[in-house]
């Protein structure tokens, strides 16, 4: 790999040579095989190839689609091929997997941009990206280092170059990647000049003693890499050294600009190297950019993402009329006047501006309909108000009911939920069902016809007038689940001919499943509001759900291992009778057995890429098991979907011969993008400064002293006269000295 | 027996004497709390020991409250703004550009409901203080002049001793806690030859007609000066200025107390090439002498010592004598002394060992940064006096700096004698970023005790959750858990406003251009007043502490990131432009905020989620998208950012960000793809 026995390791390059292959009159989609294609790459020409699997049926509508472009993008000079991956002869634009094949631009033999084949839907499109494109701006240049690579099979090294593409940086660029990557010297620092130098990059010496020689040399190579282009590195070895350096310093920093002293640094690991070079050179680019990079603060380095796409919304304008807007002074009178949902939000938070889009859809859908008033307080306006009604945390909901304890709102950030809430809170909850018609009305989804959309259930609690406490119990826990089910009680001297139709002992639940028209009785043991709570949210899960982002976690709150089948679309309903099958045999009790539906979810597609690389046909079902260990199993995609297979594999796994195919990471979770440490900015910031040995900090008791001094350097500098005293001229040389310090007049007196 | 029969007449007065000075005397009344004066501080003191429901007393020497504005500034015009308008609801807010209200629970009293002038009339501030009192029904012992002060050690007392306080009557007052917000109440006088011709700012004409065509020299640079200065400007012959010290220009400065623009009308005409002018001496130097015409001249003590002390004002050596371009050779009609004010240590008993801090010579007492004595525990001073604290950095020696420092004491009093922890809100750690920048775009005590009074986050166990602490004396920060009653276990987030270190300063050019940072990654060198947060993994302890507000010099390691914001015109952040300080959190909790279907995705493709995604979304809590926002956030990089990087799980060590040298040729996985697109697609 590396020569390491020369003192100088220089880096290979490897330009493939092009042969010229010009396609002037083809109008038609060429095919080819990788190599064909490579060879026909023109320098200065632009390319489009699509990789494909051959005779890939998905890609067919693709291919008639290209096919339409061949002639347009000819017009512009920009040759079109399709390019077969073949066994033989494949090449790392043919994708592993079927789907993930691509488009890719080329312009010469540099790759400029490629294209999942989903944003290439049609010939516009086509047409369109591949001219964007070739814009030089997207344009990228690759440096790659393949003389150090000896066996063809292995990767080589590559360096994108970051500069604009002008011929004087690409020329610029060539040159230093050409440079010897690492050089080791045994001359004072301040004399050593490089290629580097001389183009205006720094040099940065990492300093060596014979005792730690080859891990020194690996560090620097280590840093070579990371600052190829940015910056020359050196190997400076002190035992050889004539000149002194300080004893502790572990890196000299030798700047670009002459005359500027070299710096001694101590930097504990590689990065604070990098840092602090990329720190250095930083300036300069920025003034750089000053003209071309208008657009500035819009390349934004959030990982936010809400405070992200909220800022790419902002200008959106939100018909914020459609809620009333208070204030401290109506506060108080509104939410006394009428019926009132309010929203406490702050205008700088992103959550509350996102959740603020929902609350006007949710205005909308209610306009007209609602009595209750929606309106809403910015908390960064009337701070006190907030506090007051104990609103802490942002973005909050409250419904104030004339005559009743204001309600908050704890369900999920969104306009579906929050319509359900507002419309299931029309009526009290539980409501008292007073006859058998009633609760036959009731229990079929008659009686609020309106509001069983919201509520897929209708619970009725079925007590006998006596049973006092098991009555406030459930009422007790009607109320808490107001805004998301509907309850109901019946207790009148007549319940048990409720209970006997349904089979029931008092006291219990009745559930009506609304919509598969089923109603179960479930006895209660325990009364307990708690224990009522919990049966009734256990009943609203399913036993086979559709798993969306809206329902996921009431299902993971379960603690079990997912059961899930990825389907694109609706589940064939062969699978389903499977594993309802299995269900019912008991077979997955210790699972959550669910499906997915990628159309309804396409966020599933994200999940498949984590667990499947490449990815087999849909459908798959997977075991995860998220809560201990966090183990991913797939069902072998070659099996058929049948009972039988599954309660092999099922058995397999019981007994562990099936092996994850991947494991979910345990580690905390962490923000995509590093952290500014502004601390080690700022301490390199002051090694600077102590190595130019100007005090520029004072403490605060020198003021006085300083103010003095300084006054003196910049009127000598300004050459400004100063009258003082002339005390040239008095022959009391011993109050010379007090004197010139404390009287000192300006010249105009 | 002659005599036994005298004696009873005799001792009778006495004893009669005994009897009624009994009650007086030997009984003194006791409070918990009695504070010293009533102006703007103790009043402020008063209010938050009245709220508490303590027992406490203020004694006021004067028939009213905030005697001192009642003859000062002399020239009536207050330079505490009084700005009405923001255009800002928001009334925490509101009090940043409100230097003259006292901190109250009533938006009746707000200043601004009482003078309608941007710098107000002196009178005013009387008026306004008068009905803060009344209207909030504060305990005032007026026309009561304490004389002296003492100690008595007593081991049930509160801090071990009483502080005895007694009155032009002789009345006596046993207090447990002692708060002295007497102000500066005397003139502060150089000593030189000639110091008796010299007029004082306290007495001095404010009538510019009695200064028509005379020739003036001021003695001092401050804003009584000034203010003195610019009130007769317009009919003298000229005015001379000295002082030891160059002017301070409190726009150059940052410093309230340093010059005022709207004072300077002297240095306008002086560099205007008008007669006026300053000079630099020190005072003590000085010699004023007067002829025999009445007029001053100016000399130096040298040359009076030389002459001795029986010669006449006409055989002393003046430096114009040699020196025809001698600056303050005219002599001066008059001479006014406008120098400042000291603090008065004359009622104090050296029991007491209220000592004057070394640094400001005379001016102030000695104290720590939470405001009580170094002498005396329990003795607490507050207000202007309590200016050593920040002398000359930051606004603690006037009404908008010390409303909030006066809270502070009395939130360590309530801890200390109450068991009553420092005042705190618990939010789960989602919460963080936001209580922060709601902090930091509306806190009016960070912001105007700026560099002193700091808000503290103390992490909870895990970092689920943290308690947010306003308002803590910075320097106090390694006795925290002592002065609070909190526990800081967890790792501590501090929060303060700074402005640059080079920026402020006597001379400093402020207009210098790229004095305003627009990178968040230059931050660090904001310059204009901005927050700065520092994280520590725990409570720093002893000298660490000192080193805290300058972060640069810092090599404490147990101050792990700081962050700064970018400053902007509004003062208001929107976390948006730049990363929130959540990048600042160690390890293994962050506030960022995730939409439901990226919490979905995580969910399902790791074992921990964000804190947003645990707190919110998994207890059906989470933010769902609207169609429109959807849209923005696919045209994001984000979403598939955290989808390649969930697809190399057997990797997932490996950080998104990290340059990796070992990339595929021409061939960008997944994850070189997502790189890439990081820089390059934006």
């Amino acid at each position: 790999m590396m020569s390491s026995g020369s003192s100088v390791f220089r880096v290979g390059i490897s330009f493939a040579i092009m042969c010229i292959f010009y396609v002037p009159t083809i109008d038609s989609l060429p095919e080819l095989s990788p190599q064909k294609y490579f060879s026909t790459l023109q320098p200065g020409k632009a390319s489009l190839a699509y990789f494909c699997q051959a005779d890939s049926p998905r890609t067919s509508v693709f291919l008639e689609e290209l096919n339409e472009a061949v002639r347009p993008l000819q017009d512009y000079g920009i040759s079109v091929a399709k390019v077969n991956c073949v066994k033989e002869e494949t090449s790392r634009y043919c994708g592993k997997e079927k789907d993930l094949m691509k488009a890719y631009l080329f312009k010469g033999n540099i790759l400029l941009r490629e294209f999942p084949t989903d944003t290439l839907f049609d010939v516009n499109a086509i047409v369109a990206h591949v001219l964007f494109s070739e814009d030089v701006e997207y344009a990228r240049l690759y440096f790659f280092h393949c003389k150090l690579v000896l066996d063809l099979t292995q990767q080589c090294r590559r360096t994108l170059m970051e500069q604009p593409l002008t011929t004087l940086n690409i020329h610029l660029f060539i040159k230093i990647m050409k440079a010897p990557l690492l050089t080791e010297v045994a001359d004072d620092p301040q004399q050593v000049s490089t290629v580097h130098l001389q183009l205006g990059l720094p040099l940065v010496f990492i300093v060596s003693q014979q005792a730690t020689y080859e891990a020194d040399r690996r560090t620097a190579e280590w840093v070579a890499w990371r600052l190829l282009g940015k910056a020359g590195v050196l190997l400076l070895l002190r035992d050889s050294l004539e000149v002194n350096i300080p004893q502790h310093a572990n890196v000299v920093f030798k700047r670009a600009e002459k005359g500027v002293p070299v710096e001694f640094l101590v930097l504990r690991d590689v990065d604070l190297i990098i840092s602090h070079v990329e720190n250095n050179i930083h300036v300069e680019e920025i003034q750089e950019d000053e003209d071309d990079d208008v657009e500035g603060p819009d390349i934004v380095t959030q990982d936010d993402e809400v405070a992200e796409t909220v800022y790419r919304d902002r200008k959106r304008k939100l018909p914020l009329e459609l809620t009333v807007e208070l204030t401290e002074e109506t506060f108080n009178a509104t939410v006394m006047a009428s019926d009132n949902i309010v929203l406490f939000y702050v205008d700088w938070q992103a959550v509350s501006m996102a959740f603020l889009q929902s609350y006007i859809d949710v205005a909308i859908k209610l306009k007209g309909t609602s009595t209750m008033l929606l309106t809403r307080i910015n908390c960064a306006d009337w701070p006190d108000v907030c506090t007051k009604q104990n609103v802490t945390e942002f973005p909050f909901v409250k419904m104030y009911k004339k005559g009743k304890n204001p309600v908050s709102y704890t369900g999920m950030l969104g306009t579906e939920d929050l319509l359900k809430f507002i419309q299931l809170n029309r009526i009290s909850y539980p409501v008292n069902i007073t006859s058998i018609q009633e609760a036959e009305e009731y229990l079929s989804g008659e009686l609020y016809k309106d509001l069983i959309s919201y509520s897929s259930m209708s619970v009725l609690g079925l007590f006998s007038p006596n049973m006092t406490t098991a009555k406030e119990d459930f009422s007790e826990a009607g109320n808490y689940l107001k805004g998301y089910v509907i309850t109901g009680i019946y207790s009148e001297e007549d319940v048990s001919l409720l209970s006997n139709r349904y089979a029931a002992t008092l006291p219990a639940l009745l559930l009506a499943r609304h919509t598969e028209g089923k109603i179960e009785s479930i006895p209660l043991a325990s009364t307990h509001a708690q224990d009522v709570v919990q049966i009734i949210t256990d009943a609203l899960l399913e036993t086979f759900p559709e798993i969306t982002v809206e329902n996921l976690p009431s299902y993971f709150r379960l603690q079990k291992p997912l059961l899930i089948l990825f389907s694109d679309g609706s589940i064939n309903p062969q699978y389903k009778n499977a594993i309802l099958t299995l269900v019912k045999q008991k077979y997955l009790d210790s699972f959550t057995p669910c499906w997915l539906n990628l159309k309804n979810t396409p966020v599933g597609r994200g999940i498949l890429r984590a667990y499947f690389d490449p990815l087999p046909p849909l459908p798959l079902l997977v075991l995860v098991n998220l809560h201990s260990g966090g183990q991913v199993f797939a069902f072998p995609s070659d099996q058929a979907i049948i009972e039988e297979n599954l309660v092999l594999w099922l058995k397999k796994l019981e007994v562990g011969l099936e092996n994850p195919i991947t494991i979910l990471p345990a580690q905390e979770w962490k923000p995509p993008l590093p952290a500014y440490d502004f601390l080690s900015m700022m301490d390199a910031a002051t090694s600077q400064h102590d190595t130019e040995k100007v005090p520029k900090c004072m403490k605060e008791t020198d003021v006085q002293e300083n103010d003095k001094e300084q006054y003196e350097d910049k009127s000598a500098v300004r050459k400004e006269p100063i009258e003082t005293l002339r005390i040239k001229h008095w022959n009391r040389s011993n109050w010379f000295k007090e004197a010139e310090k404390s009287f000192k007049c300006d010249k105009e007196l | 027996m002659g005599l036994s029969a005298l004696a009873p007449l005799w001792s009778s007065p006495g004893l009669l004497l005994v009897i009624a000075l009994h009650p007086a005397l030997s009984v003194p009344t006791h409070r918990d709390y009695c504070v010293l004066g009533a102006g703007p501080a103790g009043l402020q003191m008063a209010y938050f020991l009245q709220r508490a429901g303590r027992d406490y007393a203020v004694f006021e020497r004067t028939q009213r409250p905030g005697s001192f504005f009642t003859r000062y500034p002399r020239h009536r015009k207050l330079i505490s703004i009084n700005k009405r308008y923001t255009g800002n609801a928001n009334s925490e807010f509101n009090l940043r550009h409100d230097w003259n209200s006292l901190l109250s629970h009533d938006p009746r009293l707000l200043f601004r409901h009482y003078s309608r002038a941007y710098f107000p009339d002196a009178h005013d501030m009387v008026r306004y203080l008068g009905d803060f009192t009344d209207t909030l029904g504060l305990r005032v012992l007026y026309n009561t002049t304490i004389t002296h002060v003492t100690l008595d050690k007593d081991q049930r007392a509160w801090n071990g001793h009483y502080f005895i306080l007694t009155d032009q009557k002789g009345q006596v007052h046993q207090c447990s806690v002692l708060l002295v917000a007497t102000g500066l109440s005397v003139p502060n006088q150089v000593d030189f030859p000639g110091s008796e011709y010299v007029e004082g700012y306290e007495s001095v004409s404010v009538d510019p007609e009695d200064f028509v065509g005379q020739n003036v020299l001021i003695l001092g640079r401050g804003n009584s000066a000034f203010e003195t200065a610019d009130n007769i400007l317009g009919v003298t012959n000229f005015i001379h200025m000295l002082s030891r010290s160059r002017v301070r220009l409190s726009w150059a400065t940052h410093y309230v107390g340093d010059l005022r623009a709207i004072n300077n009308g002297l240095l306008d005409t002086y560099q205007l090439k008008s007669l006026d002018g300053l000079l630099e001496s020190d005072l003590t130097d000085l010699a004023i002498l007067k002829d025999s015409k009445g007029k001053f001249h100016v000399t130096l003590k040298f040359f009076l010592e030389e002459a001795g002390t029986n010669q006449s004002t006409d055989s002393i050596t003046l430096p114009q004598d040699d020196n025809d371009n001698f600056a303050m050779r005219v002599p001066y009609d008059r001479v006014i002394r406008c120098l400042g004010w000291n603090f008065d240590f004359s009622i104090f008993n050296k029991s007491l060992r209220l000592n004057s801090g070394n640094a400001f010579g005379k001016k102030y007492p000695l104290i720590r940064a939470s405001y009580e004595s170094k002498g005396s525990r329990g003795l607490f001073v507050l207000g202007t006096a309590s200016h050593s604290v920040d002398y000359r950095k930051s606004a603690g020696g006037f009404i908008h700096g010390f409303r909030y420092t006066a809270r502070a004491v009395h939130r360590l009093l309530e801890h200390r004698h109450h068991g009553i922890a420092w005042p705190a809100t618990e939010l789960p750690i989602t919460q963080l970023t936001s209580s922060i920048v709601r902090r930091v775009n509306e806190a009016s005590g960070l912001y105007q005790m700026f560099g002193v009074l700091a808000d503290v986050i103390l992490l909870k166990e895990n970092a689920t959750a943290f308690e947010y602490l306003e308002e803590f004396p910075l320097q106090m920060v390694a006795q925290l858990e002592m002065l609070t009653g909190r526990k800081a276990q967890h790792g501590l987030f501090v929060i303060i406003m700074e402005y640059g270190r080079n920026f402020s300063g006597p001379d400093k050019d402020v207009f210098f251009d790229n004095r305003s940072v627009g990178q968040t990654e230059d931050a660090w060198q904001s310059n204009f007043l901005h927050p700065v947060i520092y994280y520590y993994r725990h409570l720093p302890t002893g000298e660490r502490v000192s080193a805290l507000p300058r972060p640069a010099g810092c090599s404490d390691l147990s101050v792990r990131r700081v962050v700064t914001h970018s400053e902007t015109f509004t003062h208001t952040l929107t976390c948006q432009g730049g990363r929130p300080p959540h990048t600042t959190q160690p390890g293994s909790f962050s506030s960022l905020c995730f939409c439901v279907e990226s919490c979905f995705l995580f969910a399902l493709t790791r074992q921990k989620l964000p804190p947003f995604c645990q707190q919110g979304y998994l207890r059906m809590q989470g933010l769902v998208s609207t169609e429109s926002l959807r849209q923005h956030r696919v045209e994001s990089w984000l979403p598939r950012n955290h989808a390649a990087t969930d697809s190399r799980l057997e990797d997932s060590s490996q950080q998104p960000g990290d340059h990796e040298p070992l990339d595929a040729p021409m061939a960008p996985g997944p994850l070189a793809q997502s790189l890439d697109s990081n820089k390059e697609e934006l």
